[in-house]
C-alpha cells in the first residue's frame, strides 16, 4: 500500500481528520508563539545547525571521546552495528541481571530496533511508561507521532481501552481520571521493575554524560528505582560540549510543544551509587546515511516533531499513514534510506510547501531532500516504467514548442468535445477527489496572441 | 529594459486571460515586452515527479530561449521559484546563477523593479489573498506565519491601492492549498481535503473573490470551488490589477 491509499483511509472519517488537523495546528501555533518570544530564535537555529553539522563531520572523534569519558564516570558503553545487535545486547544485560520486569521511557530508537516484540518473544515483560506510548502499547500499535504517540486517538477510545485493560468504569472519558488510572497502574510497574530502559536526547562528548527530556518524569522514576539503567541511543545524538546543551534545550521543547522547557530534563553522569548504567550506541544505517552527501543532513534531527505539526499532509493523513517508525517529513527522508522500496511513496506525500524547513530547529532542508528522493526512488514506485516513459515523452514535447502547442490544442479539443462523464471517470485523478474539470478555453494564450497580432 | 514574458504551460493552455492581463500590465508600465514563442515549460512538474534529468534539459532550454532578455517575468510565483531556485541547482555555475537572478514573479517585478504606482480603479469586493507557498518560502515575498526571513509582499502592496477593495483576514493566513503539482494527482484525497479546507476558511471570512500570484494553486482551488463553493470567484491577481471584470 502507498501513503496515498492509507491517507485515503484516514480521510474516510472526516470528523477525526478535522480534529487531528486542528490538534496539531494548535501545537504549531504554540510553537510560533514560543519561537517569536525568543528574540534570537533564528540565531539559535543557526547555532544549533552549525553545532550538529560540525559534530556529524567529526563523529568518530566525538564518539571515541564520549566513550572514554562515559567509561571514566563508571558507565559501561556498548556498540551495536544494527537493530539485532542492539536488541541482543539489551537482552543480554537484562538476563545477566536476572530482570524479567522492565520499564521503558520514550525512545524512538527502541521503536526503530523493534525492542518491545524482541523482548516479549523472549519472556521479558516490558512496560512503556510514557502515557501516550503506554496507550499505543496496550492497543498493540505503533506511535503515530514521535512526541505525541497517541495523538490519533480520541479520549472516548482511550476510555474504552482503559476500561478493557485497566478496569476503569465503562464510558469514563474524563482525561484527568483516565490519567490517574494509568498512573496508578504505572506506579505499581515502576516499583516492581528490575531494570529501566531510556532513550537519550543528547549525549555530551566532553563530559560523558547523557540528557533525557520528558514531560512526565517517567524517565526519572525508571532510572531512580531499579538498580539497572540501560540507555539506548543512536550515534547521531552527540553534541561536543556541555556548553552546547542550552542551545538545544532552548529549541527542543519550544519546537515540539511550545513549552519553554520540558517538565523534566535529567542529566545523568555515570551510574547512581549502587546502580549500574549501560549505554548502547547504535549505528543501524546511520553511518551509511552519513556518507550520502545529499541526505547526511537528516542525521542532525533532534526529534522535536515540529515538521509533523506544521506539515499540512501529516495533519490530514495521520502518522500511521506513513507506515513507518518515524512519520512525517523527517520520516519521509529517513525511512527510504533504511528500506527504499517499502517506503518509496513517502517522499511523494508532500506538496513541497516548505514549512517544515522553516520550523526545523536544526535547519534541515527537508523539501530539498524529499525532492532528491523522488528521483532516486522512481525505480521503486508503482508503474515505474510507465512513469519514466511519461517523463521522457513530456521532455520531448516541451523541447519542441510546435509539438507542445499541437498536443495542447489536441488535448483542449478533446476536452471540449468529449462528454464530461467520460472525462471525469474514476481514471481521472484530477476529478476523483471532488474537483471539477477545468474550464477549457478555445485558444491557448499563444494562439490568442498570434491572432490579435495578425 | 527588454522583458521576456514567460507564460507557464498551464496558463498558456488553460487560463490565457492571465497571460493577456500580465502582458497588458507590463506594457502599461512601459516595459518593452516580448513573448518568445519558442518557450514551453520551466520543468517544475517533471522535477517534482522525480525527473531530474528531464528538468535539467528543460532548464538548459529555458535559459537558451530567454537568454537575450534583461529580465524574465512570469505571472506565477511557483514557476518563478523553479527558475530562480531550482534551475541554478540543476545547472550549476555562475552563469545559471546570474540568469536566475534576472527572473521575477510579475507583481514582484512591477512593484519592486519597475516601481509602478499601484492601480487605483475600484474593486469593491471582499478579497481573500491566497499566499502561495513558493512565493512565501522560496521567493520570500512576504513572511511565513511560522517565521523565517522577512520580505515584502508585492501582491498585497499592489492590491491595497485599489479603491473599495477589502482584504479579508483568514484563520490560517498561509496554509498550503494542497495543489503541489504531481501531488494533486498522486495524493488526490489529501490534496482535495487541503483545498476544501482553504475554501472553508475563505468562506468563513465572507470572501467573494480568491486571488493569488500563483495560478496553479488557483486552478486547483477553482476546480474545487466550482463543485463546492460556486459563489466564490477565483481570479489571478493580474486580472484584478489589469481591471478585468470577470474570469
Amino acid at each position: 500500500m502507498t501513503h496515498a491509499e492509507r491517507a485515503g483511509d484516514f480521510l474516510r472519517d472526516p470528523e477525526r481528520a478535522r480534529w487531528h488537523d486542528a490538534s496539531l495546528w494548535s501545537l504549531r501555533e504554540k510553537r510560533d508563539r514560543a519561537a517569536t518570544a525568543v528574540p534570537d530564535w533564528e540565531a539559535l537555529r543557526e547555532a544549533a545547525a552549525a553545532i550538529k553539522r560540525h559534530t556529524l563531520a567529526s563523529l568518530p572523534f566525538y564518539l571515541a571521546r564520549f566513550e572514554e569519558r562515559a567509561r571514566a564516570r563508571g558507565a559501561v558503553v556498548h556498540w551495536a552495528r544494527d537493530a539485532a545487535e542492539h536488541n541482543a545486547i539489551v537482552e543480554g544485560l537484562l538476563r545477566e541481571a536476572g530482570a524479567t520486569r522492565v520499564v521503558k521511557s520514550k525512545s524512538m530508537l527502541t521503536e526503530e530496533c523493534g525492542l518491545n516484540p524482541w523482548l516479549e518473544a523472549r519472556g521479558i515483560e516490558l512496560v512503556d511508561t510514557d502515557l501516550g506510548e503506554r496507550i499505543v502499547q496496550l492497543r498493540c500499535e505503533r506511535p503515530s507521532h514521535i512526541v505525541m504517540p497517541a495523538i490519533h486517538l480520541r479520549r472516548a477510545e482511550i476510555g474504552a481501552l482503559f476500561h478493557a485493560e485497566l478496569g476503569t468504569p465503562e464510558g469514563l472519558d474524563d482525561p484527568a481520571r483516565l490519567t490517574l488510572a494509568a498512573r496508578t497502574d504505572l506506579r505499581r510497574r515502576f516499583l516492581g521493575a528490575q531494570a529501566g530502559i531510556t532513550g537519550v536526547n543528547f549525549a555530551i562528548a566532553e563530559t560523558g554524560g547523557i540528557v533525557v527530556c520528558t514531560n512526565e518524569g517517567n524517565a526519572d522514576l525508571g532510572t531512580a528505582l531499579p538498580p539497572l539503567h540501560i540507555a539506548c541511543m543512536g550515534i547521531e545524538k552527540l553534541i561536543p560540549r556541555a556548553a552546547d546543551l542550552p542551545v538545544f534545550l532552548r529549541l527542543l521543547a519550544r519546537s515540539a510543544t511550545g513549552q519553554a522547557q520540558t517538565a523534566y530534563t535529567s542529566h545523568l553522569h555515570g551510574p547512581r551509587p549502587g546502580g549500574a548504567l549501560h549505554i548502547v550506541l547504535v549505528d543501524n544505517g546511520r553511518s551509511a546515511l552519513r556518507s550520502r552527501a545529499d541526505f547526511a543532513d537528516a542525521l542532525a534531527c533532534i526529534r522535536c516533531g515540529a515538521c509533523m505539526n506544521t506539515c499540512p499532509v501529516f495533519r490530514r493523513s495521520g502518522g500511521h499513514s506513513y507506515d513507518a517508525v518515524i512519520p512525517g517529513p523527517i520520516g519521509s527522508v529517513l525511512e527510504p534510506a533504511r528500506a527504499p522500496s517499502a517506503h518509496a511513496s513517502l517522499p511523494q506525500a508532500c506538496t513541497l510547501c516548505g514549512s517544515c524547513r522553516d520550523v526545523c530547529p536544526v535547519r534541515i532542508d527537508l523539501p530539498k531532500q524529499l525532492l532528491a528522493w523522488r528521483g532516486e526512488l522512481l525505480v521503486h514506485t508503482p508503474h515505474a516504467g510507465a512513469r519514466r516513459t511519461a517523463l521522457r515523452a513530456a521532455r520531448f514535447a516541451f523541447e519542441h514548442a510546435r509539438v507542445y502547442a499541437a498536443l495542447g490544442a489536441l488535448a483542449r479539443l478533446l476536452a471540449r468535445v468529449l462528454p464530461e462523464r467520460w472525462l471525469s471517470g474514476r481514471w481521472n485523478a484530477w476529478t476523483r477527489g471532488g474537483r471539477a474539470l477545468p474550464r477549457i478555453p478555445r485558444r491557448s494564450f499563444r494562439a490568442e496572441l498570434a491572432r490579435r497580432r495578425r | 529594459m527588454r522583458v521576456g514574458l514567460f507564460v507557464p504551460c498551464h496558463v498558456d493552455q488553460l487560463w490565457p486571460e492571465v497571460g493577456l492581463a500580465a502582458l497588458d500590465l507590463l506594457e502599461r508600465a512601459g516595459a518593452r515586452v516580448e513573448f518568445p514563442t519558442d518557450q514551453t515549460c520551466c520543468g517544475q512538474a517533471l522535477l517534482s515527479a522525480g525527473g531530474h534529468d528531464e528538468a535539467r534539459a528543460l532548464a538548459r532550454r529555458f535559459a537558451r530561449v530567454f537568454d537575450r532578455y534583461d529580465a524574465v517575468v512570469a505571472p506565477s510565483a511557483s514557476c518563478t521559484a523553479m527558475l530562480r531556485v531550482h534551475h541554478p541547482l540543476l545547472l550549476g555555475g555562475a552563469e545559471a546563477q546570474a540568469f536566475a537572478a534576472r527572473c521575477y514573479e510579475l507583481c514582484e517585478f512591477l512593484h519592486g523593479v519597475l516601481r509602478v504606482a499601484p492601480p487605483t480603479h475600484a474593486f469593491p469586493h471582499r478579497v481573500a489573498l491566497h499566499a502561495g507557498c513558493h512565493a512565501l518560502r522560496e521567493l520570500r515575498l512576504g513572511r511565513a506565519s511560522e517565521g523565517g526571513p522577512r520580505g515584502e509582499d508585492p501582491v498585497r502592496a499592489l492590491l491595497s491601492g485599489l479603491r473599495s477593495i477589502e482584504l479579508v483576514s483568514l484563520a490560517r493566513a498561509d496554509e498550503c492549498c494542497g495543489f503541489g503539482g504531481v501531488f494533486s494527482l498522486v495524493e488526490d484525497a489529501v490534496s482535495c481535503r487541503m483545498g476544501l479546507d482553504r475554501l472553508a476558511d475563505q468562506r468563513a471570512a465572507r470572501a467573494e473573490v480568491v486571488t493569488s500570484s500563483d495560478p496553479s494553486c488557483l486552478l486547483h482551488l477553482a476546480s474545487l470551488a466550482r463543485r463546492h463553493a460556486p459563489e466564490l470567484r477565483v481570479l489571478h491577481v493580474a486580472q484584478i490589477l489589469a481591471g478585468e471584470k470577470s474570469a
